[in-house]
């Protein structure tokens, strides 16, 4: 083939370029059902959600309840916690977010986030930390009473799940 | 050292064989008339050790699998249900979990003699990055082995390893729930670690043999760190290196038997007896001691993908060591000031597992962030200014001169 380097492309080279592509995405095409089969089935998928009397948890309390096989807590926070978060600089946190839109209208003091440390998702000790928030005992993360991250290696806030009250007592997660 | 063949079969059948498959052939050439160096010492029956380990990693996990269910409702209970009722079921489980133990202790010796000796330089490069390429599998194996008892520490183990892929940018959380098969770590990862965990031995075995393969070409390194020069400055693999294995894995053993028979939930952690519970992290979450080290430099970075980046950074810069240290003496026996940063380097090593293994805080992270500063810097920058700076004393002329100038000094 060392004659070629002057030739035109011949048609030999565009069969075995067009042979090549077709064989590619071939393979790629079959390969794709291979990858995707890890993915989440079907009964993974199917969204369950969880109903809650949240009229049960009394001032200072945290509740742990089960979604999507992933622990929620759900904290009933004290006038005395309620007063201290009013007092935090929501701008200097790591994630910024006020305290206000991590709750519902007319319920601010119960709040209801996903119980995994957005470091590396074990689940946070509550009423314990620097800041009476939670803390998470496998790298350090200190969170405060609205589940924002305020010291430690996690980037993000404890993350608030899609809920609304289905009732005054109860909330419907998911 | 591939030179030509010296097996002459010895009778009709083997020619009749020889001719058609030369695999006898192969083997004498292999394992029986293969020149060693005549310097090795007892650090170099590591490789031997560690085929037996892997060999023994093998016959009890297929074992295992005989009686453990994959299944988050049964996996736990299997596992009892071995140590308690299988015949010798305990045995052949302590066996595995010390055997993997023993498999990265026998690992750790390995590398480090590479390190002390050199064994990374050209024209050794690729045999010391198949070498990296199993320790790698090893981790990944090791780790999916844990899981499978599913207790607490199998359980957030899997946890906090499978989330540092959400470290990555965008599709780092896609990742993550690919691989749970789910929304948190489950029955379908349960099954796919399982799955995985059968196969990667297997895959080991191959790229062993690739990195056996690498060694007969380029030949062993030893200790003076001189290549082989002529016919003197080797034995024959049989009897001399033959043997030397064997006593070495027969020491090795003996350690072995002694934890195994005497201490068998000694590098264990009392936690992984308590079944798995997605709602409870255990107060303090440690990783099985061979990655003590790598996680003590995850949780010195205060920043998630900082984090990430470093500890798979640790491993990443081993693959480009033939490259970092520009030194062209190979043994740290001729280079004093290398000498002792190697041993620095092992005494930073040791105190990042023992960082590793307490909480992440206070002072204990300040050390960690010391230490892993060192043990980059040590990769990064003493070792390519050392080659430059360093004066090596006299490399002995040959192997053989080696080993007469040893023997006329006594």
């Amino acid at each position: 083939m060392a004659t070629m380097d002057t030739a035109e492309p011949s048609r030999r080279d565009f069969l075995y370029i067009a042979t090549g592509a077709v064989a590619a995405v071939g393979a790629a095409a079959a390969v794709w059902p291979f990858v995707d089969q890890m993915n989440p089935d079907a009964s993974a998928l199917a969204l369950a959600s969880t109903e809650v009397d949240v009229s049960a948890v009394a001032p200072g309390q945290i509740v742990t309840v089960k979604w999507r096989g992933k622990p929620v807590f759900i904290r009933n926070r004290t006038p005395d916690e309620m007063k201290k978060l009013a007092a935090m600089d929501a701008k200097s946190l790591k994630d910024p977010e006020s305290d206000e839109a991590r709750v519902k209208k007319g319920h601010e003091n119960l709040l209801v986030v996903v119980g995994v440390c957005t470091h590396l998702g074990c689940v946070p000790l509550g009423h314990a930390g620097d800041f009476d928030g939670w803390f998470c005992p496998c790298h350090g993360s200190h969170y405060d009473a609205s589940g924002r991250i305020v010291q430690g290696p996690a980037p993000a806030n404890l993350p608030v799940p899609p809920y609304e009250y289905v009732s005054d007592k109860v909330v419907k997660i998911g | 050292m591939s030179g030509h063949s010296t097996y002459t079969p010895s009778n009709g059948f083997t020619r009749w064989i020889d001719e058609r498959l030369p695999i006898i052939r192969l083997s004498y050439d292999s394992f029986v008339a293969y020149p060693t160096p005549r310097n090795l010492n007892y650090w170099w029956t590591f490789g031997g050790i560690l085929s037996m380990m892997l060999v023994v990693q093998l016959i009890t996990g297929i074992v295992l699998v005989m009686h453990y269910t994959p299944n988050t409702a049964m996996a736990f209970a299997s596992v009892e249900h071995i140590m308690r009722d299988v015949n010798w079921g305990w045995l052949m489980r302590y066996m595995h979990a010390n055997g993997a133990s023993m498999f990265f202790i026998a690992v750790y010796i390995h590398i480090l003699r590479g390190m002390y000796y050199g064994s990374y330089k050209a024209p050794r490069e690729i045999l010391w990055i198949l070498g990296v390429v199993i320790f790698l599998l090893m981790m990944a194996t090791a780790f999916m082995g844990y899981v499978l008892p599913w207790g607490q520490m199998s359980f957030w183990g899997a946890t906090v390893i499978t989330n540092l892929f959400s470290a990555i940018p965008v599709i780092g959380d896609p990742i993550v729930i690919w691989l749970w098969g789910g929304f948190s770590v489950d029955n379908p990862t349960l099954n796919r670690f399982f799955s995985l965990h059968y196969l990667l031995p297997f895959v080991i075995a191959a790229v062993v043999a690739l990195h056996v393969w690498a060694l007969h070409v380029v030949g062993q390194n030893n200790p003076a760190g001189v290549e082989v020069k002529s016919e003197q400055d080797t034995v024959a693999f049989t009897p001399y290196a033959t043997l030397k294995d064997s006593f070495g894995m027969a020491v090795f053993l003996v350690f072995f038997c002694w934890f195994l028979f005497y201490t068998p939930n000694y590098m264990g952690h009392p936690d992984n007896y308590i079944e798995a519970n997605p709602m409870v992290t255990p107060a303090h979450i440690v990783p099985e001691w061979y990655f003590l080290p790598f996680y003590a430099i995850l949780r010195s970075v205060p920043d998630k993908l900082g984090g990430v980046i470093a500890m798979f950074g640790a491993i990443a810069v081993l693959f480009v060591l033939p490259w970092l240290d520009t030194s062209k003496v190979k043994s740290a026996r001729y280079r004093p000031l290398f000498k002792q940063f190697f041993w620095i380097l092992v005494i930073v090593g040791c105190g990042l597992g023992y960082l590793g293994s307490q909480p992440a805080e206070g002072g204990y992270v300040i050390a960690s962030r010391i230490l892993t500063a060192w043990y980059f810097f040590h990769f990064l920058v003493i070792l390519p200014v050392l080659g430059l700076v360093e004066k090596p004393k006299p490399v002995p002329e040959s192997i053989m001169a080696d080993v007469l100038a040893k023997n006329a000094a006594h």
